[in-house]
């Protein structure tokens, strides 16, 4: 019964520096894994990129970052980019980011639940597509309750997921309001360590089942810093990046060894948060 | 100045289907070469094998050609050539060397015979600095896993070998973690000609294999961003793998062991 999944967006942060094949597979293996559960259906997914704020070594503008993006999922019928947090002036944590989609999905679910409750004579144009038209009258007297909330997930591989454990660069109460409230769907390698790390926790190990962990079984390991490495020396990164990124990182002719020195010796905006403003000592496990 | 030899890449394998990593190894084999500063890599050529071989899973010829030209339509150096799958038999690789190299130097004869008819009109591509025309030279491109196959006995003629390595020459791409080198040390054949092998290391990862793409494709897995779009449409447009299409050529034994003492290249993948 279709009603009966609960419809997920993944929203996948990062700095996208460049945007590599790489994170494009973790929106399809994603995809596939929570479709085969049976339990879910991915309706989109999101693609952010951080601001500059953020001050990672070699990040170059967020402009070329969106637009390699978007150049990237223009051949997607489900991925898209959005620019909202790398507009911001300042650094925002992943939560306040999942957050902001969550609520935006809330509200167009909503919409979307009122605009059912029109009668079908009414022109306008419907956001979602509806496959059972010629049962209006059901869908009306059918409150959002009945279906289940549509819900964002962080998709990310295991690094960022190990990145929880860094001192200071989470906060423990925003790790357990992702964990919580929306979850995680975690790409990795075999053989990584993830479940290891996920025992040692115990806000993970109490959440473990809104972590989905997706095991990847096709060596990919494209690193934006190795993509960076073999345009500084010259060689091709062609065929592990969209040929549109390939295309537009020659034209543009972005990173080079000066790009790489930006914000060399500056300390990373979540890092330099908790320097400013002490935070309760909350430990991961 | 010195001038740059030119140099013709070759690959064979199956091609069952093409992936990213396949055209990959054109890409990090032309980077290394050109980075010798000796050698201009001049084009690609992609062989698939013929459906003499016998592969389980093997796919018509037909298809696998036309996948691999449509990956590589982006490519302005790279290119899929038919003769290989177009022979009654399976062939060896040597023999697919050397029909390349004979096209390749007729090419070249035929430009040099054009050049001399018509001294004036010489264009500005050929190399400035040289008076004289430089020979162009065909080299295998393979996975490292080829190297390790010749030391096997009796799995390869070891006059082939010599050949491959002696006047044709072999660039070899190995994933991060190994060090093939110690193969070439171990065989007094590989080590006089190791001036011929050029060891390439490929530190970002991506080990596509044709056949976990294969087993995604049947149970309706994405395979997005492994493989071109154009190609994923392909496969979809002619329902190419299927379990059914897996099960080709099950239990048959692969048509160079099927012949006495002939090379087998067990990597075609």
């Amino acid at each position: 019964d279709p009603d009966r999944k609960t419809e997920v967006v993944l929203l996948a942060c990062g700095s996208f520096n460049p945007i590599t094949n790489m994170h494009l597979r973790l929106f399809e293996l994603a995809k596939d894994y929570l479709h085969e559960t049976g339990k879910y259906k991915v309706i989109k997914g999101i693609i952010s990129p951080v601001g500059d704020a953020y001050k990672k070594k070699g990040l170059i503008s967020a402009n070329h970052r969106v637009t390699m993006a978007k150049l990237a999922t223009k051949n997607s019928d489900w991925v898209e980019v959005d620019d909202w947090e790398s507009c911001q002036s300042e650094w925002l944590e992943t939560l306040k980011v999942l957050r902001y989609h969550h609520q935006k999905l809330l509200s167009a679910d909503v919409t979307n639940n009122l605009q059912d409750a029109v009668p079908i004579t009414k022109l306008g144009r419907k956001r979602k597509q509806e496959s059972n038209r010629h049962e209006p009258i059901k869908k009306k007297n059918q409150s959002p309750v009945a279906k289940s909330v549509p819900q964002v997930k962080l998709l990310c591989g295991s690094d960022m997921l190990e990145s929880f454990g860094i001192p200071n660069l989470w906060k423990l109460e925003d790790i357990t309001e992702i964990v919580e409230k929306h979850g995680l769907v975690c790409i990795s390698r075999a053989g990584s360590n993830v479940q290891k790390f996920i025992y040692e926790s115990d806000i993970l190990w109490r959440h473990k089942n809104n972590i989905h962990l997706v095991e990847e079984w096709i060596t990919n390991d494209i690193s934006s810093t190795k993509i960076r490495r073999a345009l500084r020396r010259g060689q091709s990164i062609r065929y592990l990046v969209p040929e549109a990124v390939c295309v537009y990182i020659e034209e543009q002719r972005l990173y080079s060894a000066e790009s790489e020195a930006r914000n060399a010796g500056l300390l990373l905006a979540p890092l330099q948060k908790v320097a400013s403003s002490p935070r309760g000592s909350g430990v991961l496990s | 100045m010195k001038s740059r030899i030119p140099v013709i890449l070759l690959a064979c394998g199956s091609f069952n289907p093409t992936t990213n990593m396949h055209m990959r190894l054109f890409e990090l084999a032309r980077d290394h070469l050109h980075q010798t500063g000796r050698y201009q890599v001049i084009e690609g050529i992609m062989s698939p094998v013929s459906d003499k071989y016998g592969k389980k899973g093997l796919v018509s010829a037909r298809h696998r050609v036309a996948m691999a030209r449509l990956a590589l339509e982006t490519s302005d150096w790279i290119r899929v050539d038919p003769w290989e799958s177009e022979q009654d038999t399976w062939t060896e690789t040597v023999k697919v060397l050397r029909h390349h190299y004979n096209e390749a130097l007729r090419a070249f004869q035929s430009k040099e015979f054009m050049r001399n008819k018509h001294p004036t009109e010489s264009s500005m591509g050929d190399s400035l600095a040289c008076q004289q025309p430089v020979l162009p030279e065909l080299k295998l491109l393979c996975g490292a896993d080829l190297l390790q196959t010749f030391k096997t006995p009796n799995l390869w003629k070891e006059e082939d070998v010599k050949e491959i390595v002696e006047k044709f020459g072999l660039v070899c791409i190995s994933r991060a973690g190994s060090d093939p080198s110690q193969v070439i040390q171990e065989s007094d054949l590989l080590s006089e000609f190791q001036h011929n092998i050029f060891l390439v290391r490929e530190w970002i990862q991506n080990e596509i294999s044709a056949t976990q793409v294969r087993s995604a494709l049947c149970r309706g897995l994405s395979v997005k961003y492994l493989i071109p779009d154009s190609v994923i449409a392909y496969i979809a447009q002619h329902n190419i793998y299927t379990v059914q299409s897996e099960r080709r050529n099950k239990g048959h034994l692969l048509q160079p062991l099927r012949l006495p003492n002939t090379a087998i290249n067990p990597l075609r993948d």
